[in-house]
């Protein structure tokens, strides 16, 4: 079973070394002094060298290798049905593994909840805040609160734009990204309350033809900042400088592919919460079931700036990160939507962990588009 | 904005879209016009095409002329063609099995290979500015051509003109509708399916080098989402015709920018639907020119489908 399995590895990734760590815990488990052998399962949403999402991951999954006794498998390009499930259940069975990884959005329910009541001994955690008491013990969320540098980003294009109109590149109309989208847009409208942003949904987390005309569109309806929220911003960020505007990058650095154009970027450390998972086990604990944070925790972080910031735009953005360092809250009351209706009354405020932060189902005034 | 001018962005946004998005449609479509013409079934092109897109990508990286690249990926999608076409040709094969095997091949291939590219920035395909005469920076960039467009366009009607007026083309056609005719006619049937499916991969291989080489101009696994595929369906709507197929793969560039194009003027409710429209076209049309009482007209009688 273990040849099997190990086989099957090797033609789906071409993970020659990572097939010969497989059989070589298979056969002579590897022990070490503090904590029990542990396989460690991560499964991810696309390839793990995509320019953004997955690679976010798996750059920083390299700091749980290193810890004795520890295996690591992984399995790219899964998509998020049932095949997830059957990904999770083969290596709980046939690799042994005793910790999941999930990292894409639509693992968790229903196919990592089903997992983890079946498995109650596996550990599983997912990547956004989803997880709540009402789900297994067995299960939790890790997740970096990625508006906060979302919010520097816009702060940075509302002064960097001369026609006051943004663009956003939006992947599917779900919490997290309409968060970003919102986190987005009041940035920039505090910097620049004349600044509109238009966003575009593709539907999909990758799609590049329809990013590539998504970005093109939006360039031709007058955009002169063009930012996203897909899983490989690579095609957003090359047409967007291609076709001579700025743009902000997203999940991973893409300064190199707009050495023009570049402001700033949303970015993930997700090596922080992946180091502290690996201390916590390496110490023989068990992982906490809610782990977030963002700029204040070192979770997230703005790309260095590029050529498109300008001096008064830094200027703001440093000053934006100092407050996101200090948990000034971005959503503040009043706030209305973009259809009119209040969505914070006046003289509430929503501090960056709140849980109704990732209930996002409304586009903030100043956003073009709509969510159906 | 009034409604004319976002009617206007969406019409000029559909045009330049048709004309950024087709080409890989129109070599895919030609190669396998040209394919079925000879009386075979590529459904491999889909494999083809992701493949010649890793190639042309890695060849241009390598070598950094995107030209040579565009080489590459043909030879690459030539070879594929080869292989199909020598296996179909073994007795007691069927072309459609092949195509599917050689289509999974292709892609798992591809995205085998072509871990270490998807990072690195390959030098794009150039394109000319045949806009440069109006003053709307919107009309400017949507001319902006590439060359292999144009070759696409020169192609079909070269086809077009070939199959009715020369010999190679009579050959070919003459193969596809009685393969006892061209044996009695002295030739090898077996040879000119070969070449037409070789020249088809070629074709595809070619459009897979423009997908990663000019538009969207990048190497990653979800390039063609089902393009290839989608270009083979539109064969049989162009009625085997390389004219008609390029109007089809126009077609189907426009329907591709309508989902975006729409959100950016605003029209936002409804962009999954929008953005599903190239293949609930693909449907329609087959929908609209299949019957189940005679076969569809123009069709090659030995094409294994349609017998």
């Amino acid at each position: 079973m273990i040849d099997l399995a190990v086989s099957r590895r090797n033609i789906l990734k071409g993970g020659a070394a990572l097939g010969a760590l497989g059989l070589g815990s298979g056969i002579l488990p590897l022990r070490s002094a503090l904590a029990a052998p542990l396989t460690i399962g991560i499964v991810y949403v696309g390839p793990r060298d995509d320019f953004g999402w997955n690679q976010a991951h798996a750059v920083a999954a390299e700091a749980l290798k290193s810890i004795p006794g520890v295996t690591v498998v992984e399995e790219e390009n899964v998509p998020e049905t049932d095949a997830v499930s059957k990904t999770m259940e083969s290596m709980i069975q046939l690799d042994g593994a005793g910790l999941i990884f999930a990292t894409s959005f639509g693992y968790f329910d229903p196919f990592m909840l089903a997992m983890a009541e079946k498995y109650p001994d596996v550990q599983f955690r997912h990547a956004a805040g989803l997880w709540t008491d009402k789900n297994p013990k067995n299960a939790g969320s890790y997740y970096g609160y990625l508006d906060q540098a979302h919010y520097v980003d816009g702060v940075a294009a509302g002064l960097a734009t001369k026609s006051n109109k943004l663009g956003f590149v939006a992947a599917k109309p779900i919490g997290t990204v309409l968060l970003n989208i919102n986190a987005f847009t009041l940035g920039a409208r505090k910097a620049n309350p004349n600044a509109t942003v238009q966003v575009i949904f593709t539907g999909e987390w990758s799609m590049p033809v329809r990013e590539a005309e998504a970005a093109n569109a939006l360039v031709d309806a007058g955009c002169d900042v063009v930012t996203c929220h897909v899983d490989s911003p690579k095609v957003v960020i090359e047409t967007a400088e291609s076709r001579g505007v700025k743009t902000c990058g997203h999940n991973a650095s893409q300064a190199p592919l707009a050495p023009k154009g570049f402001i700033t970027g949303a970015e993930y450390k997700w090596i922080t919460i992946y180091s502290q998972f690996a201390d916590a086990l390496s110490k023989g604990e068990t992982l906490p079931n809610f782990v977030r944070g963002g700029y204040d925790k070192d979770y997230v972080q703005n790309t260095a700036y590029g050529a498109g910031a300008t001096p008064e735009a830094i200027k703001a953005a440093d000053a934006a990160k100092a407050d996101m360092k200090a948990l000034k809250p971005i959503f503040v009351g009043p706030l209305k939507d973009n259809a009119g209706k209040e969505v914070i009354a006046a003289g509430t405020e929503h501090a960056p962990y709140d849980v109704w932060l990732e209930q996002t189902n409304y586009l903030v005034e100043g956003v073009v588009g709509s969510i159906t | 904005m009034n409604g004319d001018s976002q009617f206007s962005i969406v019409l000029l946004a559909m045009l330049a879209g048709a004309i950024r998005v087709s080409t890989p449609f129109l070599f895919v479509s030609l190669g396998e016009c040209l394919t079925e013409k000879s009386g075979r079934i590529n459904l491999g092109l889909e494999g083809t095409l992701v493949f010649g897109a890793m190639t042309g990508y890695a060849a241009a990286y390598q070598t950094g002329s995107p030209w040579l690249g565009v080489v590459a990926a043909g030879i690459a999608g030539a070879v594929f063609g080869a292989v199909h076409g020598y296996i179909c040709k073994l007795p007691k094969v069927n072309d459609i099995a092949v195509g599917i095997a050689l289509m999974l091949f292709g892609t798992g291939l591809a995205f085998f290979l072509g871990k270490p590219y998807i990072q690195p920035q390959a030098p794009r395909l150039p394109s000319l500015p045949l806009g440069a005469w109006s003053d709307n920076p919107q009309l400017q960039t949507a001319l902006q051509i590439n060359p292999l467009f144009l070759v696409g366009l020169a192609l079909a009607l070269l086809m077009w003109w070939a199959f009715r007026n020369t010999r190679f083309g009579l050959i070919v056609r003459m193969t596809g509708d009685s393969a006892p005719a061209a044996l009695a006619m002295g030739y090898s049937v077996d040879l000119v399916r070969f070449l037409a499916t070789t020249i088809g991969g070629f074709l595809a291989g070619v459009g897979g080098a423009f997908l990663s080489l000019y538009y969207p101009g990048s190497w990653s696994e979800g390039l063609s989402s089902g393009q290839g595929l989608m270009a083979v369906a539109l064969v049989i709507f162009a009625r085997w015709n390389p004219l008609a197929c390029f109007g089809a793969a126009l077609l189907f560039g426009a329907a591709g920018a309508l989902g975006p194009a729409l959100q950016s003027v605003g029209v936002t409710a409804g962009y999954y639907f929008f953005n599903a429209a190239p293949y609930v076209l693909t449907l329609l049309i087959m929908i609209a020119s299949t019957s189940p009482k005679r076969a569809l007209k123009g069709a090659p009688g030995e094409l294994s489908i349609t017998k």
